[in-house]
């Protein structure tokens, strides 16, 4: 026998956890050194999904660019549109129309709850249950299909535009979202009876994956990492954007820290967001759509300008630094899963592998999105 | 030769192709069922393309698994890596020869089928542990230890609950077993609270006990545990991985066969009416379904809560059993 | 003590509700759609590849190769080419290929057409062995489908 067995209980040895494998959402390297059944370091290997956004952003006019950030982040492309909108019209001046605004907020809050959906069903996927995530995709091609109805495409949106959207919504789409809430909204104690309360899996959750929010801070983690954490940080009431402050919502945070609080950081945030949505829906505006007099090839001014958005895994950023001419000079995603990521080496040394994959699943990665 | 040494051979031959073939045909059936029930629990069809239904599902995932390469890693231990799937099925098709699935059809009635069943349960066990260690892979070696740790630690509730049912039947013989839960679901041992208060207890912990020992989830760490690779498995391609199924859902029929012997009154029917070869599989398929819809209601519990469970809940309550139904075995005979 | 025995009920009892509420779901209709059998009517809006729409009246394409969608496309997909025909007015269209490879369906190139010349068509099975499949003609294909 070639294996020594005094050799493996003594050293520790690498194993990859490579960029292949179902449980890292995507492709993510990470080397594992393990001692036993325990880790004791964790290094991300990212760049696998690399495809030079940020650069494409400096060749690209403004407009071109809109199709990239639906690729970004794929899972919630609509946030990433809106951050790179906003950033433009922000340098551009221009004043997106009241009714606009409001379909914005509708649809990106539907692309939120889609987001958590998918998000809910992998990670328990990652567990072990298969079931949930059946009832999730479920759940979430009827958000698909309504979004489908509005901008045409179910997954990589290019739907925002400088000065608005660009198709308006009808008022069958008004009913859909209407009806698909309260379908969703009686679903909820569904979910909560199968999988919250649920004994194996709350025994696979609570009380694993412990990040204090001093580590949080250290590595700029935002969305549900943070608020999972004790940290009201939300990026539409610290630094509210659109029209949300038109709306009543409350920012979900648990003071546990551990995956348990993730989890119902997230689904609280879909009930949240059920309530934002129907609050726009019962107070959309008429009008346009489109702000008047955008011109076709923008020309910004010389400037530089950030601006963020609260996306579904945290605050997605935007800066553009122009320079007078038809291309950016300098366009920066601020990446909210890369910052979710680093805190995985500092909290899995010591776990057990189960443990530290249900970490990074509560982390909810789109390594696409890291990698850019 | 005597005529009823001829009629013994001709018997034997009989039940010789009649058991295989039912034991493997029930094999690679419950893989569709593992499939097609699923399907239904998350609102989609499930396998509708190969055959009517997808019946001819597990006949093209036989030809699939039988024409792919079989590869040893190097290093291996070949003797031992390509006698492991083999022996593996071995104690699923062994226990079925003293099962009676009807008051005639029994292969062979020994005095201590029980026992037996029992014994070869174990030998499955090792079957898997040398694979693992076979193939020359850390994480095989590494995850085919932990199915022994797991198989040990759930053996001991699964035999104390039923020596304390053998206390009340008197007997290892499966046949008597059944025939003194003759006439109504009353007198099953699952309600024989006469003999124990904590019997359908005792069930209970016979089943989970019975799902952890077939390594079925959601105690499934050595074949579903993806995070480190494919477990104990890794290295097996082809119908050597395939082996390693059939032998899992051989395991999972026979469990639930003892299961139905133990506890469920084998082949009565609940009314006592009509009893026979019908009612024991009926009330075998409905315990195979339960075994099922177990594993896709929930996610995996992690190793040291299965090991947890064991020690710590399942155990306690056995021996309670025990204990307990000693106690009323000596008040009341 | 107490806390040992109420946890091993409540988790028994979770876990019935787990399995009665898998259970129920055994007897709802299906929801897949048994593609390729059974296939979904798009929506209005919904994004294939671009094709010419034509003029009712003169059943030409209504394009004057203006160049404002090869201006506009991101990814260079689409080549456009035009002449002037004797004593008509405006150029009309001699070829329009897509290369529908490098096409990111986001939609520019329709909005920037200010005479309604490209519509997204609702073609969505389009699986082929062949690259030069998605090399699309789309003069060809108005001139076929007359």
């Amino acid at each position: 026998m070639s294996i020594d067995a005094q050799s493996v209980l003594n050293e520790t040895f690498v194993l990859n956890l490579g960029p292949q494998h179902p449980a890292t959402h995507g492709v993510l390297r990470i080397k594992l050194t393990m001692d036993g059944e325990y880790i004791v370091d964790a290094e991300p290997v990212i760049g696998y999904g690399h495809r030079m956004h940020e650069k494409m952003g400096e060749n690209r006019s403004y407009a071109k660019f809109l199709p990239n950030t639906g690729r970004i982040d794929y899972v919630a492309a609509l946030f990433n549109g809106h951050g790179y909108v906003g950033a433009v019209e922000r340098l551009a001046g221009i004043t997106v129309p009241e009714r606009a605004e409001y379909i914005r907020v509708i649809t990106s809050e539907l692309n939120r709850v889609a987001s958590h959906l998918l998000w809910l069903g992998a990670f328990l996927v990652d567990l072990g249950g298969f079931t949930p995530l059946l009832y999730c995709f479920d759940d979430r091609e009827q958000i698909l299909d309504l979004l489908e109805s509005v901008t045409g495409a179910r997954l990589t949106f290019c739907y925002y535009r400088f000065g608005g959207v660009c198709n308006d919504i009808d008022d069958d789409f008004v009913a859909g979202t209407r009806s698909f809430i309260t379908r969703l909204r009686s679903r909820m104690p569904m979910y909560d009876a199968f999988v919250t309360k649920n004994i194996i899996f709350r025994k696979r959750v609570e009380g694993i994956g412990l990040i204090s929010a001093e580590t949080c801070r250290k590595y700029g983690a935002t969305g549900p990492v943070i608020r999972g954490s004790g940290v009201s940080y939300d990026v539409r009431k610290v630094e509210p954007y659109s029209v949300y402050l038109k709306f009543n919502f409350d920012i979900p945070s648990f003071t546990e820290c551990d995956c348990m609080a993730r989890y119902k950081v997230r689904i609280e945030e879909m009930v949240q967001s059920m309530r934002i949505i129907e609050q726009a829906l019962d107070s959309l505006p008429a009008g346009p759509i489109m702000a008047e007099k955008v011109p076709r090839t923008l020309k910004l001014a010389k400037g530089d300008c950030y601006y963020n958005v609260e996306s579904a895994r945290g605050s997605f950023g935007v800066r553009v630094v122009s320079d007078g001419s038809e291309n950016a000079y300098r366009l920066k995603l601020r990446s909210p899963c890369f910052s979710n990521m680093s805190l995985f080496r500092e909290c899995s040394a010591g776990m057990l592998l189960p443990d530290a994959l249900a970490l990074l699943g509560s982390f909810d990665l789109v390594i696409p999105d890291i990698d850019r | 030769m005597s005529s009823d040494m001829i009629m013994e051979l001709v018997r034997l031959i009989l039940y010789l192709v009649g058991f295989l073939a039912f034991a493997l045909l029930n094999a690679a059936y419950l893989t569709l069922v593992e499939r097609k029930v699923p399907s239904w629990f998350q609102l989609r069809p499930g396998p509708i393309e190969v055959g009517p239904w997808g019946l001819l599902q597990p006949v093209a995932d036989g030809i699939k698994l039988l024409g792919k390469q079989i590869l040893t890693p190097q290093g291996a231990d070949l003797i031992m890596f390509k006698l492991a799937p083999v022996m593996v099925v071995v104690p699923g098709v062994l226990c079925l020869v003293t099962i009676p699935f009807s008051e005639m059809i029994v292969p062979r009635n020994f005095n201590l089928g029980l026992l037996m069943i029992f014994a070869f349960g174990a030998f499955g066990v090792f079957a898997i542990l040398l694979g693992g260690w076979a193939s020359n892979n850390k994480y095989s070696s590494i995850a085919a230890a932990r199915v022994v740790a797991q198989n040990i630690a759930y053996e001991i509730p699964m035999l104390l609950v039923v020596i304390s049912l053998v206390f009340v039947t008197r007997t290892f013989n499966l046949h008597t077993i059944v025939e003194q839960q003759m006439g109504g679901f009353w007198h099953w041992n699952v309600l024989n609270l006469k003999a124990s208060i904590m019997m359908p207890i005792a069930f209970l912990i016979y089943f989970i006990c019975m799902l952890a020992e077939t390594n079925r989830a959601p105690f499934d760490m050595v074949e579903a545990e993806s995070e480190l690779v494919a477990g104990a498995f890794t290295e097996y391609s082809g119908m050597g991985f395939g082996l390693f199924f059939v032998a899992e859902y051989l395991n999972i029929m026979v469990g639930c066969c003892v299961g139905t012997i133990l506890f469920l009154g084998g082949w009565d029917c609940p009314f006592g009416l009509l009893p026979g070869l019908h009612w024991f599989l009926i009330k075998m398929y409905v315990l195979c379904f339960a075994v099922i819809w177990v594993r896709w209601s929930f996610p995996r519990t992690q190793f040291y809560g299965l090991l947890n469970l064991s020690w710590k809940i399942l155990i306690p309550f056995a021996l309670v059993n025990l204990l307990l139904t000693a106690f009323m075995l000596k008040l009341f005979h | 003590m107490i806390t040992y025995f109420k946890e091993i009920f409540y988790g028994l009892y979770t876990l019935c509700v787990g399995m009665k509420i898998t259970f129920l779901h055994w007897f709802r209709p299906n929801v897949t759609v048994h593609y390729p059998r059974q296939s979904l009517k798009m929506t209005p809006r919904y994004r294939g590849h671009i094709d010419l729409t034509c003029d009712e009246a003169t059943g030409k394409p209504k394009c004057v190769v203006c160049m404002a969608c090869q201006r506009a496309c991101p990814s260079g997909c689409i080549k456009l080419d035009g002449a002037k025909a004797e004593g008509a007015p405006r150029k009309s269209l001699t070829s329009y290929t897509l290369d529908f490879t490098a096409c990111s369906l986001c939609g520019l190139c329709v909005e920037s057409c200010s005479f309604d010349a490209i519509h997204f068509s609702k073609e969505y099975n389009l699986a082929s062995r062949k690259k030069e499949d998605y090399k699309m003609d789309l003069l060809k294909r108005v001139l076929e489908k007359k």
